[in-house]
Formats: C-alpha cells, sequence, structure tokens
C-alpha cells in the first residue's frame, strides 16, 4: 500500500437554506479510488470546480469522506485520534502566500510548525536552516515576510510545511497568483525536494507545463477521476483534454498541429529538445518534405 | 480618446526614509482602439502606473493627460474620469456583493446618477457583452462558477461606458478553458466597441496571441515598447528581469541554432507551424 490511498473516495457537500432544509446536495468527490507511492510526483488536473482541490483536502483530513476512506501512511483520515499523525505526514500548500505566512521574521515563521509538535528548540533551529535551504531561502531568514515577493513568500511557506518533516506535500495551485519566475523557482523548489529528499508531491495546478516531469497525472472532472497515467499519455490526447477545459503544453500543441498537417511526428511530445530531435531527424531524413502538402 | 503620459515620476513614501521610487521618468501615448499588454515581474511597477491612469493616484511630478487635458488640474472633474477609465482590479468577484447578478452590474451606472431605464439598459448590455446569458441574471453572483463570476464583475465596469478598459490579470487561477473565453470575449468586445484594452498579465502566451503591442516595465522604467514579435526578440533580456518571452519563441530560436531556415519572429502556434512546415518544404 501506498503513503495515501483514497478507497471509493466521495465528498458531498450539503446545502442548506435559513431554517436548515437541504436545499440541494453537490456531490463534490465522487468514487474516486487512488494509490499513491511514496517518493512519487503526482499531478493533479482538472478544470475549476471538478473536484481536485476538495480531493486534495482529504489527504490530511481537513475534510472527511461522506463514503468511503482514504488512508494516509496506513491511518484512516476518519480516526480523529490521528488527525495529528496524518497532518504530520502530509503538509499542505494554499495557493495565496499572503494567507499563509503569520511570523515577523522568515526564521520564526518556518519554526511556527515544528514549535507546535514540541520539538525541542535546538532541533527547530536546525529544522528551520535545513527548510530554509532546500527552498533556497536560507539568506532571508532574518527578512520581514511583507518584503518578499510572491515566489519567495510561497517557499517560505513551503519551508513551513518541510520543517515539520512531512513525507509528503500537497501544493494547491502554489504557483496561480506568481509571475513567471516566481512560478518557475516554486516549481524548482518543489522538484528538488522531491528528488533529493524523497517526498512524495502532489500537485494541483493550471499551468500544464508545471506537469510534464511528474510521474503520474490524474485528470478529475466532475469530481471523478478520467484519466490517469504519465504525462506524455496524457497529453498524447489533445482532443479529450479540450473537452475536459484543459489544455496541453504549448510545444505539445506545436507538434500536435504539425503532425495533423502531415508530418510524421511521435504522440506526447513534451518538451522543446524533443520537438527539435524530431524535426531534425525529418529534416535530416527528408522525409519531412514528401509529408508536406502545399497549403 | 487618448492618454498620454508625459515623464511621470511616483514615489511612495516621499519625504520619508522609506521612500520607493515606483514610477521613474515614463512617457507613453496610447491611442483609440489599441490592444496593449502590460507585463512586467511582481513589483515592476504596473500596478502603480495603472493607478495613475484613472487618477487613483497623482504623480509625484509630471503629468497624465486624458483627451488633451490634464487630469492632476484642480477643476478636472476625475469622477467623470473614472467612468470613461474602468479598472477591473486582480480577483475582481471578491467584489461582487448584491443579491442578484443583474443588480450587481446596476450598481455602477446607478451611482453616476442615470434614470433606472438607462441603467437597466446598460446593465443587460453589458451582461450580454461578456457572454452571461439571461437565466443566469436573476441568480445570486455566488452561485456562479469561478469564470462566470469573473465576467460579471467586468460587466459591472462595462456598464460604466469606459473608452479604455484595464484588466489587471483577469485570468488568474482560472482554468484553461476559462482563460480562452475571457480573453476571447475582451478581443470580442474590442473588435464590437473600438475599446481602448489594456491587459496586465503575467502570461507572455496569452499577450502574443492577444495584444496588438507590449509596455515591458522594469523598476518603475518601460524598457520595451513595440509590437509582440519585436519585443519577445529580447528574450534573453526578458528573462534578465524575471520575465520569458511565449513557449514559441524558443522553439523557433532552437531551430534556427539547428540550422532550420524559420523565422524566429513566430509568436503563436500557429505562425510556428507555418514556419516549420516552409522551412522543411524547401528541404
Amino acid at each position: 500500500m501506498g503513503i495515501i490511498k483514497a478507497i471509493n473516495l466521495a465528498f458531498e457537500y450539503i446545502r442548506r437554506d435559513e431554517e436548515g432544509n437541504v436545499e440541494g446536495i453537490l456531490r463534490a468527490v465522487d468514487g474516486v479510488n487512488l494509490d499513491i507511492e511514496q517518493g512519487d510526483f503526482i499531478a493533479i488536473l482538472g478544470h475549476n470546480g471538478s473536484g481536485k482541490s476538495t480531493l486534495a483536502k482529504h489527504f490530511n483530513a481537513l475534510l472527511h469522506p461522506t463514503e468511503g476512506s482514504v488512508w494516509v501512511e496506513g491511518k484512516d483520515t476518519a480516526d480523529a485520534a490521528s488527525v495529528w499523525d496524518i497532518r504530520q505526514t502530509a503538509g499542505m500548500v494554499f495557493q495565496n502566500p499572503d494567507n499563509q505566512i503569520i511570523g515577523q521574521v522568515v526564521e520564526e515563521d518556518v519554526g511556527f510548525g515544528p514549535e507546535n509538535l514540541s520539538v525541542p528548540t535546538e532541533q527547530i533551529w536546525e529544522r528551520v536552516e535545513e527548510s530554509l535551504k532546500a527552498v533556497g531561502m536560507y539568506k532571508f531568514r532574518k527578512h520581514s515576510p511583507n518584503k518578499l515577493s510572491g515566489g519567495q513568500k510561497q517557499r517560505v511557506s513551503i519551508a513551513g510545511v518541510i520543517a515539520m518533516h512531512p513525507r509528503c506535500i500537497i501544493l494547491d495551485e502554489p504557483t496561480a497568483m506568481l509571475d513567471p519566475n516566481g512560478r518557475k523557482e516554486v516549481i524548482r523548489a518543489v522538484r528538488a525536494l522531491n528528488q533529493a529528499e524523497g517526498i512524495t508531491v502532489i500537485l494541483i495546478t493550471h499551468y500544464m507545463e508545471e506537469v510534464v516531469y511528474a510521474d503520474k497525472v490524474y485528470v478529475m472532472d466532475d469530481g471523478k477521476v478520467v484519466m490517469q497515467g504519465e504525462p506524455r499519455t496524457i497529453f498524447s490526447q489533445v482532443e479529450e483534454l479540450r473537452r475536459l477545459r484543459l489544455d496541453v503544453p504549448q510545444v505539445t500543441e506545436l507538434a500536435y498541429e504539425l503532425k495533423k498537417s502531415g508530418l510524421p511526428l511521435p504522440d506526447g511530445i513534451l518538451t522543446i529538445d524533443e520537438l527539435v530531435e524530431e524535426l531534425k531527424k525529418l529534416k535530416c531524413s527528408g522525409t519531412g518534405v514528401d509529408y508536406v502538402i502545399d497549403s | 480618446m487618448s492618454l498620454i503620459l508625459d515623464h511621470v515620476n511616483y514615489i511612495y513614501g516621499e519625504d520619508t526614509s522609506m521612500a520607493v521610487a515606483a514610477l521613474r521618468d515614463v512617457n507613453l501615448v496610447m491611442g483609440d482602439g489599441e490592444f496593449i499588454g502590460l507585463i512586467g515581474h511582481t513589483g515592476s511597477g504596473k500596478s502603480t502606473l495603472v493607478q495613475q491612469l484613472n487618477g487613483l493616484l497623482a504623480p509625484t511630478s509630471g503629468s497624465v493627460y486624458f483627451n488633451g487635458n490634464d487630469i492632476g488640474d484642480k477643476d478636472y472633474n476625475r469622477k467623470e474620469l473614472r467612468s470613461k477609465v474602468g479598472l477591473v482590479f486582480q480577483y475582481p468577484e471578491h467584489q461582487l456583493f448584491e443579491v442578484t447578478v443583474f443588480e450587481d452590474v446596476c450598481f455602477g451606472p446607478k451611482n453616476l446618477g442615470l434614470s433606472p431605464k438607462e441603467v437597466e439598459l446598460r446593465a443587460y448590455e453589458a451582461l450580454k457583452q461578456v457572454g452571461i446569458s439571461d437565466e443566469q441574471f436573476y441568480q445570486s453572483p455566488f452561485e456562479l462558477s469561478g469564470g462566470q463570476k469573473r465576467r460579471v464583475a467586468i460587466a459591472g465596469v462595462l456598464a460604466m461606458k469606459p473608452d479604455i478598459l484595464i484588466l489587471d490579470e483577469p485570468t488568474a487561477g482560472l482554468d484553461p478553458k476559462g482563460r480562452d473565453e475571457i480573453l476571447g470575449q475582451i478581443r470580442k468586445l474590442k473588435e464590437e466597441t473600438g475599446m481602448t484594452i489594456i491587459l496586465v498579465s503575467h502570461s507572455m502566451e496569452d499577450v502574443a496571441e492577444y495584444v496588438d503591442r507590449i509596455i515591458v516595465m522594469n523598476q518603475g522604467s518601460v524598457i520595451f515598447d513595440g509590437l509582440p514579435r519585436e519585443v519577445f526578440r529580447h528574450y534573453d533580456e526578458l528573462e534578465k528581469i524575471g520575465l520569458a518571452a511565449p513557449q514559441m519563441t524558443y522553439v523557433m530560436n532552437r531551430l534556427q541554432q539547428e540550422g532550420f531556415s524559420v523565422n524566429a519572429d513566430a509568436i503563436t502556434i500557429e505562425e510556428a507551424k507555418q514556419e516549420i512546415l516552409k522551412s522543411l518544404k524547401r528541404g
């Protein structure tokens, strides 16, 4: 069994009027089965309202299943006694960095988590140091978080989670409010954590380019997992993704369009390097010429 | 319609030890019906610039002229200016507050002192312009999806009938389809009304696809101003200031370095596709 497992998970939001009568029920997550291996980099895609955030909130017991169950390191999230263990195992980073920072000084903010776990003071400082180094923010440790850029703040938020020594970190659209540089910084930090520290990463995002490096992608629609597989497999299905209000990375789309025009390119090209290599092959063999029809 | 910035400087906290220059000698002319993309990393001065355009901030030195009049003049009607230069902030759906979608959009024109008839007419028109259907008019705005809420918020500004519409990151947090829908509506709006649009954006791909002119800000100064393909030629410099070019620019430049005879100016997928096909045909 993997680090996080969902079995027939369903979650319903119940809307009530002023008298408390049930007005409507929204099944936000509907029969999801997942098994996430320790050390994997997982991406979850889906349009607004597809249920991905609701699903993610089950992974650290912020929400409890209406039906089915969620297991984190073998512990049932519905069991109130395990909640603290589960939250220590699976840490969460949200979209807006301004809502997640409470300290007046960067290092104090990062120390807040371990302090609440009653970690001895000396070890707190060790953890703060290693966490800030892991996200490349150590030199800002004495700064006020208010003066940092969005990407820097978001990396401090991530450090705050890492300082609690989680084995899994869940990021819910961590780059939605950042500029291109901030986005790159955060994704680089997250990938480093995954590769160097072996921390399991679950990344929810609307940016297709960020998903390219994931081990596995889950696509959600209407509360259900409708596609799953390696990025290459997922991004080969351009039309299907569009139907789900999603997209593919621009290079993938270019390759797809070129293929539609007759070039013999493989499906699911994900990076610029791959596309350039394939085009070079075509150019050398001269085969491209035969396929290009006058337009 | 024209908007001119003449040697505009703006300093936050002037005369204090915390003084920060947010705009340095900005000179710009924005004309009728332009679709302008304003880009720059966080803290580059974009938002400060935008707030100068409708008089929310007044320059520390220099002037802003709207249709030939200095908006800093004592007797200038700034209330009217704000109805002519519409500003849609980031996450505008947080500003929705009324009971129904329709009433929310009526709020702006109502405050202009128009007749109830005119107010409703404008609200109706604005909601149509952003693609909200009649059935949704009397729903609570809070029951709509994220993309719909945002479009209602934009309609609230459109109902003021602005000459210039400024949108600060209108697609932040939306899914890819939602992004395309909003930007498509904005483009249609521009084509139908001839309104000037200023789009503040972090997405180079969106900017490449939609705008006619790009203004790049860095440390309070305008460092590039021109056609998208011209600006993206400087992708090296853009990266140095925390920005990037659209992915297509990198693809085309790589291909050029590898000996393909392609024009590296292609910035959209369609342009890139045509270039690549052309180069392979020549062999």
